[in-house]
């Protein structure tokens, strides 16, 4: 996630209104074309800033054998790179859109459907941080505590649930990825849980065409549940799954 | 491509009519339920054919260094095996759809738009097929003749063309395929862009050539370098001498105009 940073103080502020506040920062923070506002010459600085690109939280060689450190190396070192870059290049043409955290910057550029030029990087520089945070080393194994009683309680056990990720993640024609999502009530967004990528590019050099021991293998060995729990506590606070069950003294 | 082969003998053929023909020949050929017709026991020989996974027309190590053998043994041998081995698999369950030639499946599975779930199969099989004919060690290079006189007629010049090939092709995101396609309603050669596995026969266009843009057609040997594929395929690996054939082909259907015969 990048931060907009300031622009050099020999830009003008735009006046003080009367009651001592800028006007502009009230109206509409996000839309202020503040990234124009070059009033000295061109030989001034101009530092605007986008989107980084985040490292995974392990050592490339630390999903081995399971995802080698070549396929860490190529597919966040240049795919997810490239998306990053991408990105930037974009917004640098796209005044409009300065200014957006990722998460907001992708639906805004989904466009309900309609989705403008930028949406393709920037969801993907965001599911590339969320699926290197998916997976650890020591991965896979089973989920347990309150994640695996949601699990149970919607899936009905957690080998139905395997069974349906794995189906879903192997019916997958061209490129794509499989999600285990939480939904709230209706017309409120999903909350991703865990996530799986399915480009060929992301098990292509350690599986070749085999697709199902890629994914078999994410299940077994590298899905992180430790991550997946903290995002299913952290989506409670704003999705009710009802009260926990404390035990009576 | 596979033909339906008959089936043994031991079948009861269909009562002759007074004519002396098969009334099933005379019907409906296609969705006669051949495939059912088994009379004796389970013992009996149930001899199907559907269809047949072509080679390339080239040893696996012909296309090096641009394409590598180890490329073909997989996409070749793997991927597309897969398609033709999952298009049968699926056929066998799916009465309805014996007997079609392979471009005709495609088309009725496509199912305008709302395709059936053995098109995927289908069109990637067919996909697969064209792709290696598209190409031939020593490819590349410029087209030559009345398929460079087309391309300068309607791209401006063989330049232009190639340009927009490149961005086309670039410019795909996710899996898909980039094709030239002589659209006979319009008569004009134009590049078209697919995803997935649709290819240009669902609009009945007629394809001359196509690159394979599914990262598995080049990731092992350009890794994430697509733009790298792509301007290697223009320059050493496409093939003229099959889109010329094809286009050749394609003029018994489309008039492209008077040939120019120099006057003596």
């Amino acid at each position: 996630m990048g931060f907009p940073l300031a622009l050099p103080s020999r830009c003008h502020p735009p006046p003080l209104a009367s009651h001592g506040l800028r006007s502009s920062s009230i109206d509409s923070p996000k839309l202020v074309l503040r990234k124009r506002c070059l009033c000295e010459s061109r030989r001034s600085l101009k530092v605007v800033a986008y989107y980084g690109l985040t490292t995974p939280p392990y050592e490339f060689d630390a999903l081995e054998p399971y995802m080698s450190k070549r396929t860490l190396e190529v597919h966040w070192g240049k795919h997810h790179r490239e998306y990053v870059e991408g990105l930037n290049k974009q917004l640098a043409n796209s005044p409009v859109l300065y200014g957006y955290t990722l998460e907001e910057l992708i639906r805004a550029t989904y466009n309900n459907g309609n989705p403008l030029p930028e949406f393709n990087n920037a969801a993907q520089v965001w599911n590339h941080d969320f699926f290197w945070e998916s997976m650890q080393p020591g991965g896979g194994k089973m989920p347990s505590g309150g994640l695996l009683e949601q699990i149970v309680k919607d899936f009905g056990s957690y080998d139905k649930f395997r069974d349906e990720f794995v189906e879903s993640a192997n019916s997958i024609f061209g490129s794509g990825w499989v999600w285990l999502v939480l939904k709230p009530e209706e017309k409120k967004l999903s909350i991703p849980i865990t996530g799986l990528d399915l480009w060929e590019h992301a098990y292509y050099l350690d599986y070749k065409d085999d697709q199902e021991d890629y994914v078999n293998t994410f299940m077994n060995h590298l899905v992180s549940w430790h991550a997946a729990t903290a995002r299913i506590l952290r989506a409670q606070a704003f999705v009710n799954l009802g009260e926990p069950k404390i035990p009576v003294a």
